[in-house]
């Protein structure tokens, strides 16, 4: 006997049955004259280098609410693997969460296979996941780690489509930093001279664009040795009176 | 089992839902590019400050952009918001000075300025200079003061008002500070020249540190019964 349900089948993923009703509403208020409230962005500047050893990966430290400032200290390189790192730029819960699920996973993962994660791996499992949202989870990410096939570093983009490459920047000061990049990149540089490579780019983007400043974060990966740096450099003091 | 009626149509597609339609983007006259101004009156000073960062969406046009204007020895006005219509607005006013001192052989004061920038800025009631002023001066008695202006001309006189990019953070903080507001038991003591000047300097640096329009130097025009100086002290510049 087919009896009508009230309950109805959740497919997974996002509910997309408020939409015309949040459209219409939102036309309302705009109509008033007030704007809906927007979910935090980072604004951001992040970048990775690989350089001889391992990779550098960096970041600035500001995160904004429109175009205030919310919280002038923010971590935005985030923990994956002993041996793999992640920055995050764009919707600041869609990175926290979704790294913090990835890494979560990773470990499973790395204990059932009783080795050490790849980056490759950690990779597949972000571009899948943000596939399958279809752009809806806003997080652009910088990957980086080193395992047993090498140094590694991935771009991450919402939609889910991956560039593997030696340097790479994200976020709205992303033009800035890869402007540094460009200039100054060579394969197979000493430690020193890639953390200051990576530094002066987050640099160029904290100065330059209005979404990024405070402080630059960097996190060195190497075979066996992981230097999270932070800060790094306090590139921005609060004005003396 | 009922499968939702309303996100899913016919063909087990899901339905189109639309927002307010196709948008058209159109060519906008105006931009906005930053900036705060902020004025003090005391009892024989008045105070007109601004950052002098010119910025538009996430970049930086300058660093070096003050938004205060010196209009006469006993006067200064400050504009923030498009600098198109900054420039052009401060160049008519600079014109009607110059015609008003050779009709009537005298300079314009304080008052007779704010009341000519009223007329100025509703005779484009239907096409808005897109700036926020603040008139900072000595009256004809020699005291401090301020008039703070909307886009369209209304204005009225204060003893301090901020205005611009982060005037909504600085406002409070000088209702508390100066005017002694939402505080008991507090002694009020008139505001002296050097206790405003470091104020001004605070409550920028404040300003700087939370909204990102805001920032690079900082520029303090100190009107007496001298004539005008000027301060300038740094900013955060990220």
């Amino acid at each position: 006997m087919a009896t009508v349900s009230v309950c109805q089948y959740h497919r997974g993923g996002f509910s997309f049955e408020n939409c015309k009703r949040n459209a219409l509403l939102e036309a309302d208020i705009n109509k008033l004259g007030f704007s809906s409230p927007a979910a935090r962005k980072t604004g951001t500047t992040i970048c990775g280098v690989v350089y001889k050893d391992g990779v550098v990966l960096g970041a600035d430290t500001r995160a904004t609410e429109g175009m205030v400032v919310a919280d002038k200290n923010c971590s935005k390189i985030h923990y994956i693997s002993p041996n793999v790192y992640c920055c995050g730029a764009g919707t600041a819960a869609d990175t926290e969460m979704t790294t913090q699920i990835i890494s979560s996973n990773l470990e499973l993962h790395s204990l059932s296979t009783g080795r050490l994660p790849r980056v490759a791996t950690a990779n597949r499992m972000l571009k899948q996941m943000l596939f399958r949202y279809q752009g809806y989870i806003g997080a652009a990410l910088v990957l980086g780690g080193v395992d047993c096939t090498g140094p590694h570093l991935y771009s991450i983009y919402p939609h889910g489509s991956t560039d593997k490459l030696p340097y790479v920047t994200m976020g709205s000061g992303s033009l800035a930093a890869m402007a540094v990049f460009e200039d100054r990149y060579r394969p197979n540089m000493e430690e020193e001279e890639a953390k200051r490579l990576v530094r002066d780019a987050i640099a160029a983007g904290i100065f330059n664009d209005l979404g990024s400043g405070s402080n630059i974060d960097l996190c060195v990966i190497t075979k066996g040795k992981v230097d999270y740096l932070r800060p790094h450099d306090v590139a921005n003091k609060k004005g003396v009176r | 089992m009922m499968m939702s009626a309303q996100a899913y149509g016919d063909k087990g597609k899901m339905k189109e839902y639309h927002y307010t339609g196709p948008v058209e983007h159109k060519f906008s006259p105006y931009a906005f590019n930053g900036g705060t101004v902020l004025a003090v009156a005391g009892e024989d000073f008045a105070l007109v400050a601004s950052d002098t960062r010119l910025s538009e969406g996430y970049s930086i046009h300058s660093r070096d952009s003050p938004k205060c204007y010196k209009l006469t020895d006993t006067t200064v006005i400050g504009c923030s918001g498009f600098h198109g219509d900054c420039l052009t607005l401060t160049k008519i006013i600079e014109a009607r000075l110059k015609m008003y001192k050779h009709s009537n052989n005298k300079n314009m004061t304080s008052g007779a300025i704010a009341a000519m920038l009223s007329t100025i800025l509703y005779g484009r009631r239907f096409f808005p200079y897109y700036v926020y002023n603040i008139i900072g001066g000595l009256d004809e008695e020699g005291r401090g003061a301020v008039y703070s202006f909307d886009p369209v001309g209304s204005y009225q006189r204060d003893t301090y008002k901020a205005g611009g990019s982060a005037s909504a953070m600085l406002q409070p903080l000088l209702d508390n500070q100066i005017g002694f507001k939402n505080m008991e038991n507090v002694e009020q003591v008139p505001l002296s020249l050097e206790k405003a000047v470091q104020l001004v300097k605070d409550v920028f640096i404040s300003a700087a540190e939370r909204d990102v329009y805001t920032g690079d130097a900082l520029k303090i025009c100190i009107i007496t019964k001298e004539g005008v100086r000027e301060e300038i002290v740094p900013l955060r510049k990220d």
